[in-house]
């Protein structure tokens, strides 16, 4: 017997991951939570079907969406994450020990407590003293703030489903609103590969770029992602994400990474021509 | 299943068994359960195309109904406390012409507030009535209308002894609502009809501690669109009536102008939403209810915004608040509504009922989920951070008392003439229609004199982007008057 776990990155393409066993499934109020054992990329997590991450390549979207911003901000001391409720973000950034305060908007506590039950590695961040957590949704907690943070990282699910709300215009208004006057903000961008995700992915940049004068977009390989390509936003008030890298800085943290390093953080805004165009287009 | 319970649907359950039946179809439509229009039939649904169907002995016909569109409307009647219901398929405008025209005959007087809807104004033309207005009260603070107020009811009651009704909006667009048992009593006791336009109040009849509904209050006819609140199909209706209406003339009446070809999807609509809410109306509003508190609260404390409820009830003109309306001012922002209305749907792809001149309706129903809700707090304290300025200059009444001069029969055939809408018509009587839709009531109605201030609302209504429909001229540039004034 062959147990698999399919999803479909389009209606006509489906990516398959080959089972050992089915830890864990149940229903939120907000979806259905899903943990398997995989034969070749460790425990995995699952939203409604669709893969959030697998041990074995997270640390990529997690280096990639944590580091960037941290290693631009030269004193990043007030940081939101958003979503995030698999700790993997939070666990790059209890390394900053310039960071005073973590706060953490994420809809669902159900998937804080699985994750937290079947990935203690990855979600040992929740002791961090510094971190607070808001059940609550993104969209009304950021409502209320105003001039509070140096960082948001938007860690979301795909537009379609609990996320939808992070990939509006109002949502982006009031991140703007909520970063003080260097704010610097990183979004999960989805990927320029499929139809679909391209156009969730220019509807999302086209209505951040209102608000922020500095935008820029960057690209990572995240093998089980849909295409393995993969894009983030980073929208600022004041800091560009090449020129204003604290690249001595960064390094003299010396913090272990496996993906990221100053030179690739440069080369990650280096895009292929065609995700050039989508990203013009869509401005 | 027992013969009689609102458990049932019969018309729904007929249309299933028609489909069983494979009946060969030599009849209308044409279409022919979708075959002959395939691009229609994949846009639409094989499911909705097969019961597009004529009235035919199994299915009854709503010209005549003696079988189970009979049946469905007696179901109806029972849910809503009536002696009788009818099903309508021209909108809850058609149920407003029928009240009307059942009751008016040319010269008929009617009692009724100045702010309904225009398919009041096409039943006064239609029927020849003449209307008697009473002013509704006005919020100062919000520009909106209200109720009327039971001492204008009375003393129009007691120098128009001659009139056959009394009309109601209730609730208005905005959730305010009149203190219906004591107009009722009043009019009953000088022999008058009431009939009452409960367009934004079917769930009245369902909801728990929700105002009182007209049949409940004692009213004769009520026209609810059950197509509003109640969830079914664009279009559909229901008219109800209490036991002293003869419901035979009624329907004589309601066939003068409705179709003979009803739509049956519409029928069927009326007749599932019906057993849903019977059903399950209670935990339905319930949770409406809940949703526009949280979101009232919510918006409260951007600031600017009032999105008001219950704390305006005065125990006369605002006898009672319909607390499931999200009914929000913009004024402090320096926005009218109809501003915040377009940025919402330009801006922020988020549509709401309507936007006037200083007032804001977002429509809830049980469609909607606590995510969407979160989308609109938030795009409306956007719309403040980004928009807000300052408020001078900015009108503030969607309101204006009209100055009548002729009925809206006789203006509407009278002869006239096309003026260029300017300062050149005032004091000349209008003879057509001209609003904002929404929300559809009239600023002018044929009959009356157009006035100063009548030009400048439309001008200014025009310059917010309000959209205005009514007269002749498609632009609303000229404006038809009668000739030789």
């Amino acid at each position: 017997m062959e147990l698999w776990y399919s999803e479909k990155h389009t209606k006509n393409v489906k990516f398959s991951l080959k089972i050992h066993k089915h830890l864990y499934s149940g229903k939120s109020d907000f979806q259905r939570i899903d943990v398997f054992e995989s034969a070749e990329f460790g425990k995995i997590l699952t939203l409604d079907g669709y893969l959030m991450f697998t041990e074995k390549d997270e640390f990529i979207y997690h280096e990639m969406i944590t580091h960037v911003p941290m290693a631009v901000h030269p004193d990043a001391k007030t940081v939101l994450i958003i979503g995030a409720g698999d700790g993997g973000v939070l666990r790059m950034l209890v390394q900053y020990p310039g960071v005073e305060r973590i706060d953490i908007s994420e809809i669902d506590a159900q998937v804080v407590n699985i994750c937290r039950e079947y990935f203690p590695e990855m979600t040992r961040g929740f002791d961090d003293k510094r971190v607070n957590v808001y059940y609550q949704d993104g969209l009304k907690f950021i409502r209320k703030y105003e001039n509070e943070y140096d960082i948001i990282i938007v860690d979301s699910t795909d537009p379609f489903g609990p996320g939808e709300v992070l990939f509006t215009k109002e949502f982006y208004g009031n991140c703007f609103k909520a970063l003080k006057d260097d704010g610097i903000i990183v979004t999960q961008h989805e990927s320029p590969f499929y139809k679909n995700d391209a156009v969730a992915m220019q509807r999302a940049h086209k209505r951040i770029i209102e608000f922020f004068d500095i935008n820029y977009v960057y690209q990572a390989h995240i093998p089980t992602y849909p295409s393995g390509h993969w894009l983030f936003g980073f929208s600022s008030k004041k800091y560009h994400p090449i020129r204003d890298i604290n690249q001595t800085a960064w390094e003299t943290l010396n913090l272990k990474t496996k993906y990221y390093n100053t030179t690739l953080h440069k080369g990650a805004f280096c895009l292929p021509t065609y995700v050039k165009e989508l990203l013009e287009n869509a401005e | 299943m027992p013969e009689f319970s609102q458990e049932r649907a019969p018309i729904h359950e007929a249309l299933e068994n028609f489909k069983k039946m494979r009946i060969v179809p030599f009849d209308v439509p044409g279409h022919k359960r979708g075959l002959s229009n395939r691009e229609l039939t994949e846009f639409l649904g094989k499911s909705c195309l097969t019961v597009d169907v004529n009235s035919m002995k199994p299915l009854d016909n709503l010209c005549h109904p003696v079988g189970i569109i009979k049946e469905a409307q007696m179901l109806a009647a029972e849910a809503f406390g009536a002696a009788k219901a009818f099903f309508m398929v021209g909108g809850t405008s058609s149920s407003v012409l029928a009240m009307i025209l059942s009751v008016c005959k040319r010269g008929s007087k009617i009692i009724l507030p100045r702010n309904v809807h225009r398919s009041v104004i096409s039943a006064l033309i239609l029927s020849g009535a003449n209307p008697v207005y009473i002013n509704p009260q006005i919020d100062p603070q919000l520009g909106i209308s209200l109720g009327m107020s039971i001492k204008d009811v009375k003393n129009t009651i007691e120098s128009n002894r001659d009139a056959k009704a009394v009309f109601i909006n209730n609730p208005t667009y905005y959730g305010i609502c009149s203190n219906l048992k004591e107009i009722t009593k009043i009019a009953h006791e000088n022999n008058m009809l009431v009939l009452v336009d409960e367009a934004h109040g079917t769930h009245f009849y369902f909801g728990k501690n929700m105002p009182i509904s007209a049949m409940k209050a004692g009213a004769d006819m009520a026209a609810v669109s059950m197509h509003k609140s109640g969830g079914s199909l664009t279009q559909s209706s229901i008219l109800i009536c209490g036991d002293k209406i003869n419901s035979n003339y009624l329907r004589q009446i309601i066939n003068l102008t409705q179709t003979t070809s009803a739509s049956y999807l519409l029928l069927a609509s009326l007749d599932i939403s019906r057993r849903n809410l019977a059903l399950h109306g209670e935990d339905i509003f319930e949770k409406v209810k809940n949703m526009a508190e949280y979101a009232r609260l919510e918006i409260n404390l951007i600031g600017d915004y009032i999105a008001y409820s219950r704390e305006l009830i005065n125990n006369d003109c605002i006898f009672d608040f319909d607390i499931t309306k999200l009914s929000i001012n913009t004024l402090n922002l320096g926005l009218a509504g109809i501003e915040v209305y377009s940025t919402l749907r330009d801006e922020y792809d988020i549509q709401i009922e309507l936007g006037d001149i200083g007032n804001i309706l977002a429509y809830l129903s049980v469609g909607d989920n606590h995510k969407n809700i979160e989308r609109l707090i938030s795009a409306l304290a956007e719309i403040r951070r980004r928009y807000k300025k300052d408020r001078r200059g900015m009108l503030k009444y969607e309101y204006l008392s009209p100055t009548v001069a002729l009925s809206p029969q006789e203006a509407f055939y009278a002869e006239k003439e096309s003026l260029k809408l300017n300062s050149g018509c005032i004091g000349k009587v209008c003879t057509e229609l001209v609003m904002c839709y929404p929300p559809g009531i009239p600023i002018l109605a044929p009959g009356e004199k157009i006035t100063a201030e009548i030009i400048d609302y439309i001008n200014y209504a025009k310059e917010k982007g309000c959209s205005l429909t009514g007269p002749e001229s498609m632009d609303i540039s000229r404006i038809n008057v009668c000739k030789g004034e």
